[in-house]
């Protein structure tokens, strides 16, 4: 694997994509878990876990969004306009939910109808990432540097299977968030919630596994071709370890494992989607080489990157220590 | 749902929609930011409980503003490549980079300290909550310096070569990002948030004062915001004529359009007050004119030659009608607004600056006139800059993806849709906002917000006497 530029922004476009799926993931798994708390004080308490980060965790898509134009345009270029219509219902159903967060403190009477747009704004927006994700594993087809396909090319069995496993792998992780970030009744329920949707993304990420290797050749070679088939047995050994241990932690009262345990099912899968990538940014069509802007362009974003990443770790860790353990269930309500 | 149009002019008409709602929050979430902190910085060395309620007001309604900002922005950062692929694909190694640096150093910045902006003082007392504060509040300037520097590039490029793709590639970062209209554009856009955020702000003291002259806490924010409106308003108009002189030297054609000379006027331009652009005959009906002073505004000089449209290729002029009337609309709303930092002068100098009653009905009245100009000049140099994208070397018709006019014009419907309902109702709750009296000791029921995340084991309790409200208030 070289060092050069490209390889190295792929890198970090692949890190802050993982970043924002884990970070958003789990804001937005609480969204979706929303219609199963249905008392009002459950979900003033659920979306005060969520709302000093939210904002910070969604800036890792623009990140992605924004970096991916500067250094790999063309794959900017022709991913979305393939993805054009899941894209665009995300960005809505990401408006509706990042607005309710406020809008609901702002009315008595409508406060419901920003609780509904909170849920399906959240579930909108899983669902099209997971669908997109399904699509771009499929594969784009593009000619000439630019979108070559139809409209619907995105829709299929496969990419409704992923938008499926991502919504559930979502709610994963925004129940054992809450089992992190709440006591009581509401701890309880998102443990038996958890449990569930725990059992629901092994079995979606199994069959999303079984599957993807038969879409395309090269995910074949990759998974069933030696040396590279040592993976094969290396990631599900860990998604098992994982699996284990959420199980262990959701059975053995354990706050913070079981939330560690599914951001572990996430890298892990994360990890498993980039070996089948590499060396494509667009499987089949665009590979990191070929796609990367001009040496000026990577050098100079990278310069910034080198320093300002780290730093934005270090405050954003920061942020999530000045709000670290439970919430309060009574405060604001006495 | 294509109505007839091209995918092109729906997919203009899209970018417009969206970048006029984004615009509109961040215009004056800068404002806002900087406002908040000054507030802050006040409390923090008179210890004026007046100014620790004025921060706790406007928080509130800064975070709604702010959150409106986010979601409309990340629209954004995605639109280029849904309905301006080839753009992207062209322009997005030099544009890229700049709203790469916009994300690391401005938005994460912004994003990460704002939590304990709103919701940390308690936490991380009042020193850290400082800097938090501040952090925010630099946050929305650096931001708003790169994207104004991408912007200008597409105004003005520099500092770039073409490949045999046609593809642009940056040579110089140093010339891409200070190109020729970068320092005029920065310092006119975050000045005018700043009048757009003090123009808000005065109204909203002003409408108290009406209600209440005694109030002190209206009474502060009125004075501050009448202080802004007599000391930036007449350096954004000086700010303004030099951005406009920069325009000239490098598009002159969108200056020709902005004062409506189909004409060249090899002796001396009249000022056109008022017309009617006929772009089809190519001249301007109904005319109103001053003899050559468009040339002594523009050149200093009565007799000095100014170009007209005719002087250009029709296929490089860019439209009259949207450039000539937004421009006067925003030129206009300047004077105005130096006319109520003028008045306020008078008054304070009479001490009649919080029992004015005229004074504060037409503080009252100028409440959204940042906003209008703040669009008006977007506009004026956005329509200005057709039909380019990138002014002189990428035309807006070679710059679109290849979409099918009817999906763009199903997302633009949906965008219309799903933006009036959110943001009419964030704008009707902000009205809410705005109608609290300012008062201290007093709860409000609105000021009830997400109180987020007090520990019950780690941390010092997160009890924040003054933004109270919601404890009152049993659900």
């Amino acid at each position: 694997m070289p060092f050069d530029l490209p390889t190295v922004w792929a890198g970090i476009i692949a890190f802050a994509v993982l970043a924002y799926v884990i970070l958003d993931g789990f804001d937005l798994g609480v969204g979706i878990l929303f219609p199963l708390f249905p008392k009002r004080h459950d979900r003033d308490v659920m979306t005060n876990s969520i709302a000093p980060v939210w904002d910070g965790n969604e800036t890792w898509l623009v990140l992605g969004g924004g970096g991916l134009m500067a250094v790999f345009p063309v794959v900017y270029a022709t991913v979305l306009p393939a993805l054009y219509m899941p894209i665009i219902v995300m960005l809505l159903g990401l408006v509706f939910r990042g607005v309710a967060f406020e809008f609901r403190w702002r009315t008595q009477r409508g406060s419901i109808w920003w609780d509904v747009g909170f849920f399906v704004g959240s579930t909108l927006a899983a669902l099209m990432q997971g669908i997109a994700l399904g699509a771009l594993v499929q594969g784009i087809r593009i000619a000439d540097r630019s979108y070559a396909g139809g409209w619907w090319d995105w829709l299929s069995p496969f990419s409704i299977l992923t938008g499926l496993a991502v919504t559930v792998g979502y709610a994963l992780l925004g129940a054992t968030w809450l089992n992190l970030k709440t006591s009581g009744e509401i701890q309880a329920r998102a443990r038996r919630i958890a449990m569930v949707a725990g059992g629901a993304t092994l079995v979606l990420i199994g069959v999303v596994s079984l599957w993807s290797p038969f879409i395309n050749e090269i995910y074949f070679e990759r998974w069933f071709r030696w040396p590279t088939a040592f993976f094969s047995a290396f990631v599900p050994t860990l998604l098992a370890a994982c699996a284990f241990a959420l199980w262990h932690g959701l059975t053995t009262d354990k706050h913070l494992q079981p939330f560690l345990a599914a951001l572990g099912l996430f890298v892990l899968s994360f990890a498993g989607l980039g070996i089948s990538f590499y060396p494509y940014m667009v499987p089949g069509a665009l590979t990191i080489a070929e796609s990367a802007a001009p040496e000026s362009s990577l050098a100079f974003l990278l310069v910034g990157a080198a320093v300002l990443v780290p730093t934005i770790l270090a405050y954003t860790g920061y942020a999530y220590w000045v709000f670290r353990g439970k919430i309060d269930p009574e405060e604001g309500y006495h | 749902m294509d109505f007839g149009q091209t995918a092109e002019l729906l997919a203009r008409i899209q970018f417009a929609f969206t970048v006029s709602f984004h615009f509109i929050f961040p215009a004056f979430s800068i404002g806002t930011a900087s406002y908040l902190a000054v507030l802050n910085a006040l409390w923090l060395w008179k210890r004026d409980p007046a100014y620790l309620k004025l921060f706790e007001y406007w928080k509130t309604i800064f975070a709604v503003t702010f959150g409106m900002g986010v979601v409309s922005g990340i629209v954004m950062s995605y639109q280029f490549g849904t309905n301006w692929a080839v753009f992207s694909d062209k322009a997005g190694a030099v544009v890229g980079p700049l709203m790469g640096y916009e994300v690391l150093t401005a938005f994460f910045l912004e994003a990460g300290f704002l939590g304990i902006a709103l919701f940390g003082r308690k936490r991380v007392g009042d020193g850290l909550h400082m800097v938090a504060v501040a952090m925010v509040a630099i946050g929305t300037l650096i931001s708003a310096t790169w994207i104004t520097s991408a912007n200008s590039w597409m105004q003005t490029p520099a500092g770039f070569s073409i490949n045999d793709d046609g593809i642009f590639i940056p040579e110089d970062w140093w010339a891409i990002i200070f190109n020729p209209s970068f320092p005029y554009r920065v310092t006119h856009t975050v000045l005018a948030a700043f009048l757009t955020t003090a123009f808000a702000v005065g109204a909203v003291g002003a409408w108290h004062l009406l209600k209440d002259r005694s109030n002190r806490q209206a009474r502060i924010m009125f004075s501050m915001a009448m202080w802004m409106a007599a000391i930036v308003t007449p350096i954004q108009i000086f700010v303004g004529d030099q951005h406009g002189l920069n325009t000239l030297e490098h598009q002159p054609a969108k200056i020709a359009a902005m004062e409506g000379h189909f004409e060249s006027h090899p002796d001396g331009a009249p000022l056109i007050l008022f017309g009617i652009p006929n772009e089809a005959a190519e001249r301007m009906d109904y005319a109103l004119e001053i003899p050559k002073l468009s040339s002594l505004i523009l050149k200093h000089d009565l007799n000095a030659p100014l170009q007209g449209l005719k002087d250009f290729p029709p296929d490089a002029r860019p439209p009259v009608l949207i450039p000539f009337f937004a421009f006067r609309v925003m030129v206009g709303l300047g004077f105005l607004m130096l006319g109520i930092g003028l008045w306020s002068l008078w008054a304070r100098w009479r001490k009649s600056l919080y029992t004015n009653g005229w004074l504060h009905r037409a503080a009252l009245a100028m409440g959204p006139s940042g906003f209008v100009a703040v669009l008006a000049g977007w506009y004026t140099t956005e329509v200005g800059r057709q039909p380019y994208t990138v002014y002189g070397f990428l035309r807006t018709s070679e710059s679109l993806s290849p979409v099918d006019a009817p999906a763009v014009g199903t997302s633009l419907v949906a965008f219309v849709v799903v933006y009036f309902l959110v943001f009419g109702a964030g704008v009707f709750y902000l009205f809410r906002l705005f109608r609290r009296p300012p008062i201290l000791d007093e709860d409000h029921e609105l000021d009830r917000g997400p109180h987020r995340a007090a520990g019950i084991n780690p941390g010092p309790a997160q009890e924040d006497t003054i933004r109270a409200g919601g404890e009152t208030d049993a659900v």
